[in-house]
């Protein structure tokens, strides 16, 4: 190994990666250069496209065969992979380089134990023999802080949470102490709390190894928090590279400027407070419960939703923030009545729709109205963006004329050209898509409009404009939004009225001011505490 | 080994969403295996059609004087009107004297046909069995346990135990082969209704307050049309295979039809002598089923790129 | 475990229900007088009288099917028009040769087509992938007989290097029966193999997408243990789905199979019982292949657990 601390342990010079050909441009990585020194995080950081993850996979030499290198070098400790033999390849990884990736729930081998998924690594790579090896594990199992090893080691991943998993995976990469360590969205697919606790521990074990890190992430906040240094990517060049107090504090380039200035504060924006709408949504009570049964096989009971009392008036935004799994989207579904409520009324108005049948529910659809989460899967690839935003109000008998009429205007309202009615969703973008479904929402004139992670999908800068355009539709039709979000940020930006859910029940539920700035609440005071580059006020640049 | 990563994914769909949708038709045909298998088929059905006209007699022709001759022999005809005619046995005859060359011809109708009749009433019946199925909660169980108890039944057994009830003929066969088919495509057509009706984009339009029949023909049922052409493709060839081999045990098409499956069925007896009676028929079976299945395979492969990562 | 396995065997019951229910309706829904039909066209009505009384057909269909299910499950399965004999003894003394020639191809089909499935996706796009491709459709487009009958033409009658029909009994000579065996197995496996290296081929290309083979092969495993290790033993469970529903596909290639060589088999016999109309023995021996396959999937299925450790429960 180096004597020199100094010199980097990662180098890459003008790496050029090739696409193939018939991609919307001829290089997925161009000429991009930067180190990554002993004991120091670095974080690529883009939108996507970026190329980012392309950078990560070319250096562990794990790159998909479409794409080549086909200019420039990577150094490891001075070493060039690129002219590497596939074999010393082999040799480098998991003893100088090891990877981690974004989903840790299908990143292990579903059909080994966690244990031996390690000890694969120590078995390929060292003489030592089977006893020497399993204490290493139990090691190094003790040191991700995973409770219990011996147990962790005999456990199959499908036994473990997403958390614990992503831990598996970080020790099978440092076990060998290896001198870089490339982390490719390590927290994307997790939590926010989880999310805190593997950032730490990334965060501790490099520190005390002095491993340098490579980390890949398109979230500033999660940047704030860990990254030494920061390297802005945008269609595979880079941008910018400088210190993580440089690039956030005093970007130079307009595009990192414009990208910083789309983050949302985290601190709520300060709305007059009001409350003389009528209410619109009142949910007394309200609860899912899912229940199965089998033969031979006690009944499970899984209690999405259980007494959640919220209301929104017309002209407001009610948040409804929480993690995986507490019931959020439960309750918006129930509320748009996707799937029948269990217990509980809700109040459309003054009807109460929770218990109506389909026939005499579907004159009150119209009301309420959602956007989803995924703008790729919410319209119809076989029917132009016309005819989806017509089917609406044509089913309540508007003329098809008439109906594309006000096709074209609420085109117009969502900030798209009224003439590409006659297209299809694939010929538009992720956050285009979502200002359709949009216009298709609102065709219906509804009371109430549900956003189900409707902007979590998008880039940041898209995701920026797309609240901008909900906030202002809300305030000209004084519409009531409900919107479910698991990220604080964005819940802090467009809520009026913030309810925190925990394990299908509402913890914390008032004013998004107070809620944010004076939790009451444990859990609530976890959640935001986890909140990666909280302490961080990201500014806003005229880019 | 690939490893594709998201970013490049996002960029191709980018590129392709620049292009127009083609239609189904327009696509499947860009694939060589759709147009190699397209043309075979299309010359078979040729044959089938313009039977009387290659050069064939009357398959069903019995003439004592020229039986079991090899193929390329001369066989002289005595016509009803008393005069002879001399003409070539390409294929030669079988023991009764019958033309093999005129009854593989005319054997390629009865093959197409079951091929045809059992893919489209097997889609048929399947799809709206599976449509009811995948819609309507409380029938669901009921349905899939009987499909389940018909496809226990292994398929070529099921055919035999159903034509040793009616008289064999081209009906029974048909139907016997649908039967065991029509469990394969209820549980494709279902399994479609269900991970479709949870798309965000059906959701979407039940919230618009779309009625349920609308939502069945507009959004889910085209979802079905590409992969059940890929199934009917293959059912079909599959169905030609077991009228061949129910005709060859002589439990399909009777005799005085040909059907490529009875003319093996009566060539067996003398194969060691005349194996052309086997082999012709065989030729001609294999060509066709294997031309179906090529083209099976393109069009799975362009039209219904999901199920060909499964198969 | 013990509680997984009895809700497996449970839930073949409403299956073979619903099977024996079919079995029972085809022949009594059939159009005009089930006796007439079962009894031929040159029957006297004394006969039909006769045959009508054995089958009980007076009684009303509940009653038929009661007492035909009864008898079935005391092993009581009637006696043959045809054969003279209760169509027990029949089957007894039919299912040698059908479970000698299975069994053969299902090792000889399983233990060539894995091998060469796994190579043809480890090589994806080789000579060698498409030629394994390539005879995956050829198998399952050219029917077992004429397979049967070129691989007779060949082998036995233009080299002699085989017997070109017939059976040996395994007890009888072991050298012989297995001589006997070759074409026929043969024969049968080329639809097997296809098949199953097909699918085998198919599994292993979507495991080694798998984000865990990125992982293994970020731990710098080698190729050979990436493939054996990770990719193959989650491909099993396809595989081995495959493998089960493949069972139908050998039942039916037997009957054919056994026509071409002369075997005296169960296959043989269902042919010659249709051509009879000797209906209590086409029923059960239906009845029987369809719960050996039934009990086969099912012997399949608990053995997922042992490669599967997520499918418990």
């Amino acid at each position: 190994m180096s004597g020199d601390a100094q010199k980097p342990v990662l180098e890459v010079r003008d790496l050029t990666v090739d696409l193939p050909s018939g991609a919307d441009r001829p290089h997925a990585v161009e000429k991009v250069s930067f180190t990554v020194n002993p004991g120091e995080i670095v974080c690529l950081v883009g939108e996507s496209g970026s190329g980012k993850s392309v950078i990560a996979f070319t250096v562990m030499g794990l790159l998909a065969k479409a794409l080549k290198p086909t200019a420039g070098q990577i150094l490891l400790q001075g070493e060039d992979v690129l002219q590497a033999s596939e074999a010393r390849l082999r040799e480098l990884r998991c003893t100088r380089m090891s990877m981690i990736f974004q989903e840790p729930m299908t990143a292990l081998n579903p059909v080994m134990t966690c244990g031996e998924q390690i000890d694969e690594v120590l078995a390929t790579h060292t003489q030592l023999d089977a006893s020497a090896r399993r204490a290493k594990i139990l090691a190094i199992l003790e040191r991700v802080k995973l409770p219990e090893p011996e147990r962790i080691y005999a456990s199959y991943p499908h036994q473990l949470s997403g958390g614990q998993r992503q831990r598996i995976m970080i020790a099978m990469a440092l076990v060998l102490d290896p001198v870089l360590l490339i982390a490719d969205e390590p927290t994307t697919a997790l939590d926010v709390t989880t999310q805190a606790e593997i950032l730490k521990l990334i965060a501790e074990l490099q520190g005390t190894q002095g491993t340098g890190v490579l980390f890949i992430t398109h979230d500033f906040g999660v940047v704030a928090e860990i990254a030494h240094r920061v390297a802005v990517l945008r269609w595979g060049q880079l941008v910018e590279f400088g210190t993580t107090e440089q690039i956030l504090s005093r970007p130079q380039e307009g595009y990192t400027k414009m990208l910083i200035s789309s983050v949302p504060s985290i601190h709520p924006r300060h709305r007059e407070e009001r409350r003389e709408g009528k209410t619109v949504l009142r949910t007394s009570k309200l609860g899912k419960t899912y229940s199965s049964s089998a033969f031979f096989q006690a009944t499970r009971v899984v209690k999405a939703a259980v007494d959640v009392d919220i209301d929104i008036r017309a002209g407001e935004t009610l948040g409804i923030v929480g993690e995986s799994g507490s019931g959020k989207s439960t309750v918006a579904r129930c509320i748009a009545r996707l799937i029948d409520p269990t217990e509980g009324k809700i109040y459309l108005g003054d009807t109460e729709i929770a218990a109506m049948p389909p026939r005499q529910l579907r004159p009150h659809r119209r009301r309420v109205q959602i956007v989803f989460q995924d703008p790729y899967r919410s319209m119809n690839p076989r029917m132009t963006v016309g005819d989806t935003i017509i089917e609406g109000p044509m089913n309540f008998g508007l003329g098809r004329e008439e109906a594309l009429k006000r096709a074209r205007i609420l085109m117009e309202t969502v900030r798209l050209d009224p003439n590409s009615l006659d297209r299809y969703p694939h010929q538009f973008s992720g956050g285009q898509r979502q200002r359709i479904c949009i216009a298709r929402a609102l065709a219906m004139e509804p009371d109430l409009l549900i956003a189900d992670e409707a902007v979590s999908a998008l880039d940041v800068s898209v995701q920026k404009q797309v609240l901008e355009l909900l906030d202002e539709i809300r305030q000209r039709l004084n519409l009531a939004v409900l919107f479910i979000t698991h990220d604080l940020r964005v819940a802090a930006q467009i809520c009026d009225f913030v309810a925190v859910m925990s394990k299908g029940r509402v913890v914390e539920y008032g004013p998004a001011t107070q809620v944010f700035e004076n939790p009451q609440d444990d859990y609530t005071k976890a959640l935001f505490a986890a909140a990666p580059g909280r302490h961080w006020e990201f500014g806003s640049f005229a880019a | 080994m690939s490893v594709v990563t998201e970013e490049v994914v996002d960029s191709a769909s980018i590129a392709a969403a620049s292009t127009r949708r083609r239609p189904l038709w327009q696509v499947a045909l860009r694939n060589p295996n759709v147009i190699v298998g397209g043309v075979i088929l299309l010359i078979m059905i040729t044959i089938a059609a313009l039977a009387p006209l290659l050069g064939t007699i009357d398959p069903t022709r019995i003439d004592p004087a020229s039986r079991n001759k090899k193929p390329g022999t001369e066989i002289t005809m005595r016509m009803d009107d008393g005069t002879t005619q001399k003409r070539i046995a390409h294929f030669g005859t079988d023991s009764l004297g019958r033309d093999v060359y005129s009854r593989v011809i005319y054997g390629t109708r009865v093959s197409l046909l079951v091929g045809v009749a059992v893919a489209l009433i097997s889609v048929a019946v399947g799809t709206v069995v599976g449509l009811i199925s995948g819609y309507v909660r409380w029938l669901d169980g009921i349905i899939m346990r009987i499909m389940d108890g018909l496809m226990a039944i292994p398929g070529i057994l099921l055919a035999i135990a159903l034509v040793s009830i009616w008289r064999a003929g081209l009906v029974t066969v048909i139907f016997a082969i649908v039967v065991p088919d029509v469990p394969r495509v209820v549980r494709l057509v279902r399994s479609i209704v269900l991970t479709v009706r949870e798309e965000p984009y059906v959701e979407g339009a039940i919230s618009v307050g779309t009625p349920t029949w609308i939502l069945m023909f507009r959004h889910i049922l085209p979802n079905t049309v590409a992969p059940l052409i890929v199934q009917g493709t293959f059912l079909a060839a599959a169905a030609i295979l077991v009228e061949a081999a129910l005709s060859f045990l002589g439990i399909g098409i009777p005799p005085e039809t040909p059907s490529w499956g009875n003319i093996m069925a009566e060539g067996r007896t003398l194969f060691r002598v005349f194996p052309h009676n086997i082999l012709y028929p065989g030729i001609f079976l294999a060509l066709t089923v294997l031309a179906i299945n090529i083209m099976g395979d393109g069009l799975r492969d362009t039209l219904d790129p999901k199920m060909s990562k499964k198969v | 475990m013990l509680d997984f396995i009895i809700r497996r065997v449970i839930a073949i019951v409403p299956v073979l229900t619903v099977v024996a229910v079919f079995i029972f309706l085809m022949l009594r829904l059939t159009p005009g007088d089930p006796a007439a039909v079962i009894a031929g066209d040159n029957a006297t009505s004394d006969q039909i009288d006769d045959i009508r009384r054995k089958l009980g057909l007076d009684e009303p269909i509940w009653t038929q099917f009661a007492i035909w299910i009864t008898d079935i499950l005391q092993g009581k399965f009637g006696e043959s028009f045809f054969f003279k004999k209760t169509v027990a003894e029949l089957i007894a003394q039919r299912i040698e040769p059908t479970l000698a020639l299975a069994t053969c191809t299902l090792i000889f089909a399983v233990c060539v087509s894995v091998p060469i499935g796994v190579l043809a996706a480890y090589k994806q796009g080789s000579m060698f992938d498409r030629a394994v491709m390539a005879f995956a459709v050829l198998g399952f487009s050219v029917p077992g007989f004429v397979i049967g009958y070129c691989l007779i033409y060949v082998f036995a009658i233009e080299l002699g290097w085989l017997p070109v029909q017939g059976y040996t009994r395994i007890g009888v000579d072991f050298w012989k029966f297995l001589e006997r065996m070759v074409l026929p197995s043969l024969t049968l496996s080329v639809g097997f193999v296809a098949l199953i290296s097909r699918i085998t081929r198919a599994s292993v290309l979507e495991v080694l997408n798998e984000d865990y083979i990125r992982t293994a092969r970020a731990k710098g495993l080698s190729n050979r243990v990436v493939l054996m290790k990770h990719a193959l033993r989650n491909a099993a469970v396809p595989i081995l789905t495959v493998i089960g529903i493949g069972i139908a596909v050998l039942m039916g290639g037997a009957v054919v199979t056994e026509s071409v060589f002369g075997l005296p088999g169960l296959g043989r016999l269902t042919v010659e019982a249709v051509l009879s109309r000797d209906f209590p023995t086409i029923q059960t021996v239906i009845l029987m292949f369809s719960v050996v396959y039934v009990v086969i999937n099912l012997i399949i299925d608990i053995s997922y657990t042992i490669f599967d450790p997520r499918i418990r429960y």
